[in-house]
């Protein structure tokens, strides 16, 4: 590229460009200002200490809840990603390897959570699990199991690409053989030859189930009522303070910048552009 | 759960050795049994069930009460236009920093916010808008005070189906874009080349080869960005609550316990949107493959 | 008046110069190929020709008609790419015609003309076909046919046949070049197999790092290369590294040998002084093969002479290959295979011949 040439189609970019920019910066910025006007006619980081010193919804005592509710849902993040990784990856891996029959079946699961999307998949688990004779929700363990469960389904379209992308970046079958030919069973290949080389996909698929999950709101609300969750933490906030929430705004989206950025920085090179929606 | 094959068997009859093979796929048969298919089957089959169990259709007609009727056609409306609008400007955007001829180094930029953005939903995303263009919104307040705009005064309100919209467009657009940024790296820059060797204008190029290849992703993205609005609930519950009653917060009312005056009723309303989403993944399926036939 | 003239064209790329000095008059319906390694600007010179880049200097004419500022699709310069480049959601009859469809051709003359391409191409049955639906050769069968298709002044084609297997790069290699002395056709063929260059083409332009190294026939590319680069990139050469004896003679003594075997130059060295270092090249069909005991060509009088060890012999199908060590120095003769060849064995010590006119320098 030798010229940079304003002609009439690169002027109309640069006003797609910035149009755009707007419609996506100027909200967070107005969200940013927002919350460091807690302090009267001062700008201060207030919105911001107290919500990560105390509990702004009640005046509660002991630790803050955003430290507890954001330890929920990252432990509840990882058990999905754990998960996954014992599923879907040893899932992706037979399928590529042994019976590629099966991936028309793959590819229709992988498409299936977006016919059926959070507050129906909610629906569906409480009327199924709740009751007898399953009764999950009854124990808190038995609940948690159907959140992991629901947040593994929620992001295993992306999961399972990123996996399978990784999977065809290296050749499986001569991988497998070359490995069985030298002694390897079939969990020392996973852990050995696969894995190591799905850090990518892995890491990629981890950091986006763990931005979901602390923005996640529908299941997480209505399997845990008491709102432990960090994406009800919000809505908590959110009802009754008027700075705090904008704080919380900006922590979050601070949050999924980073998980971006690890991700892009990781899978620079390889062609993983992931996109997932919280709604 | 873990793949449990230590060794192929000793193959006695080929058949028998591919039969055990697909054991490996059990774990994930099983979990998607669990946590998608048998919630959606209880879904399906109760919504055929009357009080005492036996079989009706009373439930399904029970939709098409005025306001449930209501409710899937804000639903639909709101999804409809929120994926048109955002499939327009975020293949604009994508145009743009592709082919559009903007500096390498805003790509990436791009694409990172973009990444953000799609992500960025719900509770937080109501919250910014609020502060945007809430009533003390800090927007409102400017186009007021400093252009004379009284946005308010003249019947707009961020708690509206138009807020919901503006809402929605926040992630709608992005997603749109990191779809569609591929689809037009996909298109070689050989065939631009070779379309002007042949004679070709720019527009010629555009009208005989680059749209008519670009169709059907645009167009299968545009039926996901549908289906991503259609069941987006957090936000609609956060921004607009109960004065846009879309589909997803009368059934979220069912699962709080709202009683019905028919109980399967519940069932049939997600059973509803998962027939409607169904179609859209069908739609868009069938857009992807036409695409993939061609740029192999 | 030659029907392309390109002159003194110049292209760089900011501080990197990728063409320099560069010019050529192709004469009408002439076949010209570019031969040279990856990145000596062969590409870049075509790619000038067809618009898509822009000369930083100097001018290029097709039928003494100016087109260095006009855009690509204006030059009525057919290009055929070493991708294909087809368009993937158009039949191959569509992608034929998709130049003749923009120049707004009447539907009767454009189905004409494709039936004709077809034919031309042999791919009569194959109109309604997808590109994705064929091999490799057919795709760059349909791509050639698109590029006649618009009856171009002059035919650019840019590697075409570098992804293709070797055995169907051989069959389309003569299909392209008959097709093109068929309908006579000004051609540029841009490539780094020298072979292909030199079976196809009227003449040769060899380059190198952006400027042009030599231009000629084949033949005269091959037996009187210039430059050392087109000598060794051109055909296999042999390196004989020796002193020169006097000033301006021309007996040079091989390096490693002892001083009676002294080998005499076509030409004296006018500029030499003596003692200098001299690089003698040789084509390895021109040394012959003297063994005391099993082959004696026959004598030829002036012939330079040499005493050397056979160190590996290749069987290469028509002709075989022989390495010979030569003092501490290496050398490959060519030998024509024969069933009646008696090939002599490994570590035999043997005498070998060349005519002085065979020596180079360079």
């Amino acid at each position: 590229m030798a010229v940079k040439k304003l002609n009439p189609t690169t002027l109309f970019a640069w006003v797609i460009l910035i149009l755009c920019a707007a419609y996506l910066i100027v909200p967070l910025l107005t969200q940013f200002d927002y919350s460091l006007r807690m302090r009267r006619d001062v700008l201060s980081f207030d919105a911001y200490t107290s919500v990560l010193s105390t509990n702004p919804d009640d005046n509660g005592q002991g630790i803050p809840r955003f430290y507890t509710s954001l330890l929920f849902s990252t432990l509840m993040a990882f058990f999905t990603i754990l998960v996954s990784i014992l599923i879907i990856v040893p899932t992706a891996y037979w399928v590529n390897y042994r019976v590629p029959k099966f991936k028309p079946v793959m590819d229709f699961f992988t498409v299936l959570p977006f016919a059926i999307p959070g507050i129906v998949l909610t629906f569906g688990y409480l009327r199924t699990y709740s009751a007898q004779p399953f009764a999950l929700t009854n124990t808190e363990v038995g609940t948690a199991v159907i959140l992991i469960g629901g947040y593994t389904i929620g992001v295993m379209p992306y999961t399972y690409r990123a996996v399978d992308t990784g999977l065809r970046a290296i050749d499986v079958r001569t991988l497998t053989e070359a490995a069985r030919s030298l002694g390897a069973g079939w969990g020392d290949i996973i852990l050995r030859v696969i894995l190591p080389n799905l850090r990518v996909a892995v890491l990629s698929a981890s950091l986006l189930t763990f931005a979901i999950a602390i923005g996640e709101y529908t299941l997480a609300n209505f399997l845990f009522p008491d709102e432990r969750a960090f994406g009800s933490y919000m809505a908590a906030v959110g009802r009754n303070r008027i700075f705090e929430p904008a704080a919380l705004t900006i922590i979050s989206y601070a949050l999924v910048w980073v998980c971006v950025l690890v991700i892009q920085r990781v899978a620079r090179g390889t062609d993983q552009t992931q996109a997932a929606s919280i709604r | 759960m873990q793949v449990t094959l230590d060794h192929p068997p000793a193959p006695a009859l080929p058949i028998r050795r591919v039969s055990l093979a697909w054991v490996g796929v059990l774990p994930f048969l099983l979990f998607a049994f669990i946590f998608l298919l048998f919630p959606s089957l209880t879904i399906l089959t109760n919504s055929f069930r009357d009080r005492q169990g036996a079989f009706t259709l009373d439930n399904l007609s029970g939709i098409f009460t005025p306001s449930i009727l209501q409710s899937y056609g804000v639903s639909i409306q709101i999804s409809l236009v929120t994926a048109i609008l955002g499939a327009g400007l975020g293949a604009l955007l994508a145009w743009a920093i592709t082919i559009g001829g903007l500096p390498r180094a805003i790509r990436g930029w791009v694409i990172t916010f973009c990444s953000v953005a799609a992500n960025f939903g719900g509770i937080p995303l109501a919250f910014a808008f609020i502060t945007l263009l809430g009533r003390t919104g800090a927007l409102t307040k400017f186009l007021r005070d400093g252009i004379g705009i009284d946005l308010y005064n003249n019947g707009f309100s961020i708690y509206t189906v138009a807020g919901l919209t503006l809402a929605y467009l926040y992630f709608q657009f992005p997603l749109m874009v990191l779809i569609m940024v591929p689809a037009f790296d996909g298109l070689r820059r050989e065939w631009r080349e070779a379309a002007a060797n042949l004679g070709g204008s720019t527009l010629d190029f555009w009208r005989h080869v680059g749209i008519p290849i670009l169709l059907p992703s645009f167009l299968g993205s545009t039926v996901l960005l549908f289906g991503n609005a259609f069941g987006a609930f957090a936000t609609a519950e956060a921004l607009t609550g109960s004065k846009v009653d879309v589909i997803t917060r009368v059934i979220s009312r069912q699962i709080r316990g709202d009683v019905l005056y028919n109980p399967g009723l519940s069932y049939a309303l997600a059973l509803g949107m998962i027939v409607i989403l169904a179609i859209s993944i069908t739609l868009y399926v069938w857009l992807q493959r036409r695409t993939a036939r061609w740029l192999r | 008046m030659a029907f392309l003239e390109l002159s003194n064209l110049h292209k760089a790329f900011g501080p990197t110069t990728a063409v320099e000095n560069f010019d050529l008059d192709v004469q009408r319906g002439e076949f010209v190929s570019f031969l040279g390694p990856s990145g000596c600007g062969k590409t870049t010179t075509m790619r000038m020709v067809a618009g898509f880049e822009t000369p930083t200097q100097g001018s290029i004419k097709i039928d003494n008609a100016e087109i260095t500022g006009v855009p690509p699709n204006k030059r009525n310069v057919g290009m055929v790419f070493q991708s294909y480049a087809l368009f993937p959601h158009m039949s191959v009859s569509d992608n034929i015609a998709f130049g003749l469809k923009i120049a707004r051709k009447p539907a009767s003359e454009i189905h004409q003309r494709v039936s004709d391409m077809l034919a031309l191409i042999k791919m009569q049955a194959l109109g309604n076909r997808y590109p994705h639906q064929l091999s490799g050769g057919q795709q760059q069968r349909v791509a050639l046919a698109r590029a006649i298709a618009i009856r171009p002044q002059v035919l650019l084609l840019d590697e075409p046949l570098s992804a293709l297997d070797a055995k169907i790069r051989l069959e389309l290699r003569n299909e392209i070049r008959a097709i093109q002395q068929q309908l006579g056709i000004t051609t540029i063929y841009v490539t780094h197999d020298q072979e292909e260059a030199m079976s196809l083409s009227d003449r040769v332009v060899v380059m190198c790092e952006g400027r042009m190294e030599q231009v000629g026939t084949p033949f005269e590319i091959y037996n009187f290369p210039r430059t050392a680069f087109v000598a060794s990139f051109v055909g296999t050469l042999n390196v004989l590294h020796g002193t020169l004896q006097e000033a301006a003679g021309d007996r040079v003594l091989i390096e490693g040998l002892p001083p009676g075997a002294m080998i005499r130059l076509a030409r004296t060295l006018p500029g030499g002084r003596a003692g200098e270092g001299v690089i003698v090249n040789l084509r390895p069909e021109a040394v012959q093969i003297g063994s005391p005991a099993t082959h004696d060509p026959t004598p030829v009088e002036h012939d330079n002479v040499l005493p050397a060890v056979i160190e590996q012999i290749t069987f290469l199908g028509s002709v075989v290959r022989v390495k010979l060590r030569v003092g501490t120095q290496h050398l490959l003769a060519d030998l024509f295979n024969n069933p009646s060849l008696v090939l002599p064995k490994l570590g035999e010590k043997v005498t070998i011949r060349f005519s002085p006119d065979a020596c180079r320098i360079l």
